[in-house]
């Protein structure tokens, strides 16, 4: 079992293998990510019933929240495959870490840019610099400090191994962003969804909000893929198959 | 695992949780700087400063809320349900500023224990409750706020 499982992670690690099996997984996340944002967003922004208090301003959490969390999650992969090529040497884990900044810094925006926009008629405020706004702007810097770092170095392996580093010491601030509203007081409200208890959010809108994050899930994973298999193209053009693949992109045209 | 493998997988781990550690007791160090705001029960134990601004938060009493019916002044008691502290305000409330829901007034704390706010910020909770259920609650006589989802 463990061995199947390994060997499978493996077959995943070569470029030229990823490159081939990918495909199909861009295509199948892609058609479900559309298939279910389309549902989650147009029940969450126009059929979900109005809220008590907040009346329609609440709806922003539909984009708000998935945002918020990947660009977190997302935060945790790149480090998490910093790790992988630090220690492992495995090159692609550098490729799809580095692909996949692009694609947290945008989350990270879009969360602290609605987040504004919900702030100014719920709080009275478009900013406060509390603990969990703070904390992820910070998280917005690390991103775009990690783009920097890629593209700073002469040589791109320097950028990868400086990149992964600054991706592991900046671990630190997602237990920060987490548990902001529990450690400290905070203008922001603490979490709906927890993982030891029922969320306090009526069924009628629950239900497209969790299908929204699916969605945003789906989504980013079928444009990570997509970038990395773009990163490969252009990282490896002297290997023979790369070579092939891209006369062939070219001749299509 | 290759002992190469192995050195750098407990270098870069090793590395990683000693700047968490770091920055994690540079953070509770901090204490109270951490807080956004201070409440009644800080207030009460004279952790906040006098006439300088602060930020005092905590649940409006019910029943608190003294409007000036001449002009936009209004008078309100922010309580933790330990301490009260009584806030003074000019100016127009937050749509979501009600008895009985969070709020944060940024003044200044005089000597008689009151804050002089300049701006009052609404907070507001992680519930989201349709506005039928909540009228149909409220109709049955149920505490909506008390609901079980």
């Amino acid at each position: 079992m463990w061995q199947a499982l390994v060997r499978w992670f493996h077959r995943w690690t070569s470029p030229k293998i990823f490159y081939q099996i990918s495909r199909p997984w861009i295509f199948w996340s892609s058609v479900a990510a559309i298939a279910i944002l389309a549902v989650a967003l147009t029940w969450g922004l126009v059929f979900a019933p109005v809220e008590r208090l907040q009346g329609n301003s609440y709806r922003i959490i539909f984009i708000h929240v998935p945002s918020a969390f990947l660009s977190q999650a997302i935060y945790l992969a790149i480090a998490i495959m910093g790790l992988v090529g630090l220690v492992w040497r495995i090159k692609l884990a550098f490729y799809a870490a580095k692909q996949c900044i692009p694609i947290g810094a945008s989350m990270a925006l879009l969360a602290l840019v609605t987040g504004a926009i919900w702030g100014k008629p719920t709080w009275g405020t478009w900013w406060v610099w509390d603990a969990r706004l703070t904390s992820m702007l910070v998280l917005l810097f690390l991103y775009l400090g990690l783009w920097a770092l890629h593209n700073a170095m002469e040589r791109q392996e320097t950028g990868d191994r400086a990149a992964a580093i600054l991706a592991l010491v900046g671990v630190v601030n997602l237990p920060i962003i987490k548990f902001s509203v529990v450690w400290w007081n905070t203008l922001h409200q603490p979490a709906t969804l927890k993982l030891t208890q029922a969320p306090p959010m009526h069924i009628s809108m629950l239900i497209p909000f969790l299908m929204a994050i699916v969605g945003f899930y789906l989504a980013a994973l079928a444009w990570g893929l997509s970038r990395t298999r773009l990163e490969i193209l252009q990282r490896e053009p002297n290997a023979r198959w790369v070579r092939e693949e891209l006369d062939q992109l070219g001749s299509a045209r | 695992m290759n002992p190469k493998r192995k050195q750098r997988l407990m270098l870069v781990l090793l590395g990683t949780c000693g700047v968490a550690v770091t920055v994690l007791l540079v953070l509770f160090a901090l204490g109270q700087n951490m807080n956004f705001f201070y409440s009644p029960s800080d207030i009460a134990r004279g952790e906040a400063p006098f006439d300088r601004q602060i930020r005092a938060g905590g649940m409006v009493r019910e029943g608190s809320v003294l409007r000036d019916p001449t002009s936009l002044r209004v008078s309100f008691v922010v309580t933790d349900f330990v301490e009260d502290v009584t806030v003074e305000y000019e100016g127009i409330l937050p749509d979501l500023f009600r008895e009985g829901d969070g709020v944060v007034a940024i003044g200044r704390l005089n000597g008689d224990g009151i804050v002089r706010a300049s701006e009052v910020l609404a907070r507001h909770d992680e519930t989201y409750m349709p506005v039928e259920i909540a009228d149909a609650l409220e109709r049955a006589g149920y505490d909506s706020s008390k609901y079980d989802y």
